[in-house]
């Protein structure tokens, strides 16, 4: 494989970026990724990125977590170790439900929000230990970096990337085995 | 942007108003065919005859099952207070002759509500200084100058239907000896008596008619103002609005609607009350909103303000039914028979709208109005909020029903003919009124920024 050369623009401001991002999108460039220090409003879209399914798989999950609850009580409760539920002692799932309704609730809001940031940090390739593919630790502070890939066209994108308002442009070489 | 009402608007709401009335007369008429005891025993027979639906079965089941005739009638206001010195033949006389009231009561609430949410949601508009939604102003002034007509009708209702509705105005139900005597309501008469009924009901309707009068007045002076002057008055009365408004429409469920059931009380009952006028005002803002988009105007309105009114009315229904069911569950649980007779009689005798209306409020809702992209589309949000209004309404019914007409209900000629009556006059005034001034507020500081609104 061909040593990728990058380039990264760096901004200060993220009205500034989201311009850039629209003229250098305009110019038919490929964005490989920006590093932001908080999430810019509307970024996506202009980057031209594809919607999140993230939602979908929170709706999945607060399933699960519905069906769980149901299962759990009904064995818990009803199944296991029969319980006198408010002095209706009917044993009967359906005549007790009221009771579990607000662990149904519980239950499918706290698989949708744990397994959602799990699915978030393990589609982004987060997980423990792993050492940080931030190029710049400016971004977790109060610059705004945007990286491009190289393909002959160096200069053409320097000048480009500075006119947009960039204050700093660094060509690097992109080592692969970083991740 | 102008609007005037079109001829064909106006024509549908007179002719909705028309036969409304047409429809309500007849039902009152209907209802006083059953004159006396005798009557009534005819009818019970022959719908005995005829194996007629659940009139039957109630006959059978107070007769032949004493106990659970006793424990039924710990809820049913008509029983209780009048001990059991009355018939079963005249129990269902004075179902048959309050049912007309009662339909009109519904009716004629559930269109104010509509009117009164949209105000309480306009003051919140204006004391959050909410930057998104300024464009829609001119739609809910419209709306809410049904506030005071609306006020008006329910009060004029309730005045005249007396006892028809509210049984603690029956004649000597304070009275110690009386046949009628009551002592659970005996003791709450110093709140639950007419003279206070009716002050109360006009300092509610004249606190928000006045807030009501101010703001739109202050709305339309800012359009031609050079200065901010009158935005920040109206600033100044929405916060001090909310404040009175949150007070006095908890009393208003209290005397309006539980009072109905006077043995019965449940302290979120404002708040429940409140959740159904919200959801059902904006809904209706919405529904107006599209529709003016529809004729071409309201230019400056874009998707995502359709999308915020959409998400709230799916926020609004979730916050309804955590309510509803924070109310029913602690009842259910405790299991207390003074507080459970209520939920017993609408589960017994009101199974479909009780259950229709938690589907029609929660799961459409809950599943048409997920997903982000459903509601940016017009007609989906169209459609979601006429379910959400009939469930609405349905709520109102059991708020009502149950305590007037018990098992005797019906959604017949007297409950859609007051539904026609009561639309078609909320139709006329809002949409007079929308004619009344530009569609634009067009000097509100926030107006660039909510025409610039966009998710």
């Amino acid at each position: 494989m061909e040593a990728s050369k990058v380039i990264h623009a760096i901004y200060t401001d993220d009205d500034v970026l989201m311009s850039a991002v629209k003229t250098v999108k305009a110019e038919k460039h490929h964005i490989e990724e920006i590093y932001t220090p908080f999430p810019v409003h509307g970024l996506d879209k202009a980057m031209g990125l594809a919607p999140t399914r993230i939602a979908i798989t929170s709706f999945m999950y607060g399933c699960v977590g519905l069906t769980v609850a149901i299962v759990m009580m009904n064995f818990i409760m009803i199944k296991d170790w029969p319980q006198d539920i408010g002095g209706k002692p009917s044993f009967s799932y359906l005549e007790n439900m009221p009771a579990f309704v607000p662990i149904m609730f519980e239950l499918t809001v706290f698989f949708a929000a744990h397994l959602m940031v799990i699915t978030f940090y393990l589609r982004s390739r987060m997980w423990p230990f792993k050492k940080a593919e931030n190029p710049d630790p400016r971004t977790t502070d109060d610059h705004f970096l945007m990286e491009i890939a190289i393909h002959n066209n160096e200069s053409e994108l320097t000048s480009l990337l500075q006119e947009t308002g960039a204050v700093e442009i660094n060509i690097v070489d992109k080592d692969e085995d970083a991740h | 942007m102008e609007y005037k009402i079109s001829n064909r608007l106006r024509m549908g709401a007179i002719i909705m108003i028309v036969l409304g009335a047409l429809g309500v007369a007849y039902g009152f008429m209907d209802s006083h065919k059953y004159e006396t005891v005798k009557d009534v025993e005819t009818l019970l027979k022959s719908e005995a005859h005829h194996g007629g639906g659940h009139a039957e079965e109630a006959h059978g089941e107070s007769h032949s099952e004493p106990a659970s005739h006793v424990e039924e009638g710990h809820g049913d206001e008509a029983h209780a207070e009048e001990g059991h010195k009355m018939s079963h033949e005249e129990h269902v006389l004075h179902q048959i002759h309050n049912r007309p009231y009662s339909a009109l009561y519904v009716a004629a609430f559930f269109f104010f509500m509509i009117a009164l949410g949209v105000l309480a949601f306009y003051a919140i508009q204006y004391a959050s200084q909410a930057g998104w939604s300024p464009v829609l102003f001119r739609v809910m002034e419209g709306i809410t100058s049904y506030v005071l007509p609306g006020g008006l009708i329910v009060l004029t209702i309730a005045f005249f239907a007396d006892s028809h509705l509210f049984v603690w105005l029956k004649e000597g139900i304070t009275e110690v000896g009386h046949e009628n005597y009551d002592k659970l309501v005996a003791n709450k008469s110093s709140w639950l008596n007419k003279t206070g009924f009716f002050i109360r009901g006009a300092i509610f309707l004249g606190g928000w008619s006045l807030y009501r009068y101010f703001s739109r007045k202050f709305s339309i002076a800012q359009d031609s103002a050079d200065d901010n002057r009158n935005f920040k008055k109206n600033f100044r009365i929405s916060a001090a609005f909310l404040v009175f408004y949150i007070y006095t429409e908890s009393m208003m469920s209290w005397d309006w609607i539980m009072s109905v059931d006077p043995h019965w009380f449940s302290t979120l009952f404002g708040w429940y009350v409140f959740a159904s006028m919200f959801v059902s005002g904006i809904t209706v803002i919405a529904m107006v909103t599209i529709y003016l988009k529809s004729k071409g105007l309201l230019e400056f309105v874009n998707d995502s303000h359709i999308h915020d009114l959409a998400k709230f009315m799916f926020a609004i229904s979730i916050f309804w039914t955590y309510l509803w069911f924070s109310q029913f569950m602690l009842i259910w649980y405790a299991d207390i028979p003074e507080e459970v007779t209520y939920f017993v009689t609408r589960i017994e005798h009101y199974k479909l709208p009780f259950f229709g209306m938690l589907a029609m409020n929660f799961i459409f809702p809950l599943l048409l109005l997920m997903n982000s992209d459903y509601k940016r589309i017009n007609w989906f949000v169209i459609m979601a909020g006429i379910v959400i209004l009939c469930g609405h309404y349905l709520d109102v019914f059991n708020w009502i029903m149950p305590g007037t007409v018990v098992e005797r209900w019906y959604i017949g000629i007297p409950e859609i003919s007051s539904i026609l009556l009561f639309g078609g006059l909320f139709l006329l005034f809002v949409f007079t009124a929308l004619g009344k001034a530009p569609l634009l507020a067009k000097r509100n500081p926030f107006m660039k920024e909510s025409e610039h609104f966009h998710y």
